[in-house]
């Protein structure tokens, strides 16, 4: 609480409060300022600033690092929407670097190839706001309770096969309904069996949520596919290779993010799912060798 | 009494859960003939471009205009900028309050902040009236209230305006649905009240 007159900055509920303000709307992946003008031309509530989107990461192999912070600088120039970047789990000072040039959220993502095999970013030591991947209720709040103001179902970037979403938001929603069946002396074994902090678990509970947004990522293409995730309950959605890998990106951007907002509406969303030309080339999850995949990574 | 909020884009269940502790009968309003239903409404917070394009998208500017010039309508933040007659940038606007805003105008989330504010206003619903914590969240401010009937509600020690009134139509550039404290939302209720 702060006195009257005086301000207080970078609070986890200021934190957490963007992460609020993007309910409901498209996080699209970006690799050029132009691509970023597309992006909030269709409706994007944020851009993804990155150098390469994960199917060409996943296509190039190597090591995936943050992105030159002369690109994320020249997007961040050219919209008035909020900019994201990427940074390697793990790696505190590409997080600073993010926060010195002053981007909008830091998302410490599998994407990128991790600096660290034990340990994510303290994150609650930076004003600017982390979003983090998860596949399971314990995930999620051991990364909330590292600081993450945001979470993101992690899916499997790169491949346009919903499945690995569709996996893990069942996962993190199907055991937070759990959650709310068990009775209060069973909470501390589930935390532990689950390995979350005790408080996160009990405030979980009497949310009947997670205590900060969550959005599915990994795998979308259509606007179905953004549906689907927002009924299944879902706050928002990423899109990253999905629309820039696409026949026509404008086009399909502009559907995505008609269909989260009226993703209840099946005659909507059949008017906006017309004569959107080619999808992005997928790749079936089944087709990739466990080594590939990168919802794996992440403690 | 039934209260729609705005559900295009952002904040819109934070803004119906207030209401609902409230014990207020509310509703997520998407399309122009869910206007027909209710008696005042609430844009939430969000991404003002996003909102407005889906407003132009699925016919609902001129249905939203016709509302607030009958119905009471508050708008926080991007809904706040949305009402307004110029945010300086070419994106959809409601036009219907006379204010002129400016987005982003505290800088970029880094900037993001909260602090205690006077708002001598809020004494219709509460006799003691103590400050109001607001939260701003990338947030515009109203760089000028431009029109004899449109008042200012809530400035920064710094004399900048936080919060304006215009007859039925309010806004506020910081998020009170973010807070346990309602009274904001009391005092909204109290002008679909007399409105009604």
């Amino acid at each position: 609480m702060t006195k009257n007159g005086q301000k207080e900055v970078a609070s986890f509920k200021v934190k957490a409060g963007l992460a609020q303000m993007l309910k409901g709307g498209v996080i699209m992946d970006v690799v050029t300022a132009e691509h970023a003008k597309i992006a909030e031309e269709a409706g994007a509530v944020a851009v993804m600033a990155l150098e390469r989107v994960p199917a060409d990461i996943r296509a190039d192999g190597g090591v995936a690092r943050m992105s030159d912070p002369g690109l994320i600088q020249s997007i961040m120039d050219v919209v008035s929407i909020p900019v994201m970047a990427k940074v390697r789990i793990g790696h505190f000072v590409e997080a600073q670097i993010l926060e010195s040039i002053g981007v909008d959220y830091i998302d410490e993502s599998e994407v990128l190839t991790p600096a660290d095999e034990a340990h994510h970013i303290n994150k609650h030591d930076f004003k600017i706001p982390f979003v983090c991947g998860c596949r399971n209720l314990g995930e999620a709040l051991r990364r909330i309770g590292e600081g993450a103001a945001m979470i993101r179902t992690k899916g499997e970037a790169g491949t346009g096969d919903v499945v690995e979403a569709v996996r893990h938001a069942r996962s993190v929603l199907g055991e937070i309904r759990r959650l709310q069946n068990m009775p209060d002396e069973e909470l501390m074994a589930f935390a532990k069996d689950i390995q979350a902090p005790y408080e996160l678990v009990k405030e979980t509970k009497e949310l009947g949520r997670l205590p900060v947004v969550n959005f599915a990522a990994g795998g979308l293409a259509t606007p179905a596919d953004a549906a689907l995730m927002m009924q299944l309950g879902v706050d928002g959605v990423f899109v990253g290779s999905g629309i820039f890998k696409s026949g026509d990106p404008a086009k399909r951007a502009a559907a995505i993010v008609k269909a989260t907002t009226h993703y209840q509406d099946a005659a909507i969303l059949a008017e906006v799912s017309k004569n959107l030309g080619e999808p992005m080339v997928g790749r079936q999850i089944a087709d990739i060798p466990d080594s590939e995949k990168l919802a794996g990574r992440g403690w | 009494m039934k209260i729609g909020v705005l559900a295009l884009q952002g904040d819109f269940a934070e803004h119906l859960a207030v209401l609902r502790r409230l014990g207020v009968d509310a509703a997520e309003i998407r399309l122009p003939a869910q206007l027909d239903e209710i008696d005042g409404l609430i844009i939430p917070g969000g991404e003002s471009t996003t909102i407005g394009k889906l407003a132009v998208a699925y016919d609902l500017m001129d249905p939203l205009r016709a509302f607030g010039k009958e119905k009471p309508i508050w708008g926080t933040c991007a809904g706040a900028i949305f009402l307004s007659k110029d945010a300086q940038r070419d994106q959809p606007l409601l036009g219907l309050m006379d204010i002129t805003v400016q987005r982003n105008a505290f800088g970029r989330q880094v900037d993001s902040f909260e602090v205690g504010l006077e708002i001598p206003a809020l004494a219709r619903v509460s006799e003691d009236n103590p400050p109001f914590y607001a939260v701003f969240i990338r947030a515009p401010l109203i760089e000028s209230v431009d029109a004899p009937d449109a008042e200012v509600l809530a400035s920064l020690e710094d004399g900048t305006i936080v919060a304006a009134q215009q007859g039925n139509l309010l806004a506020t550039s910081f998020h009170p649905e973010l807070n346990p404290d309602d009274r904001f939302h009391q005092y909204f209720l109290t002008l679909v009240d007399s409105a009604g």
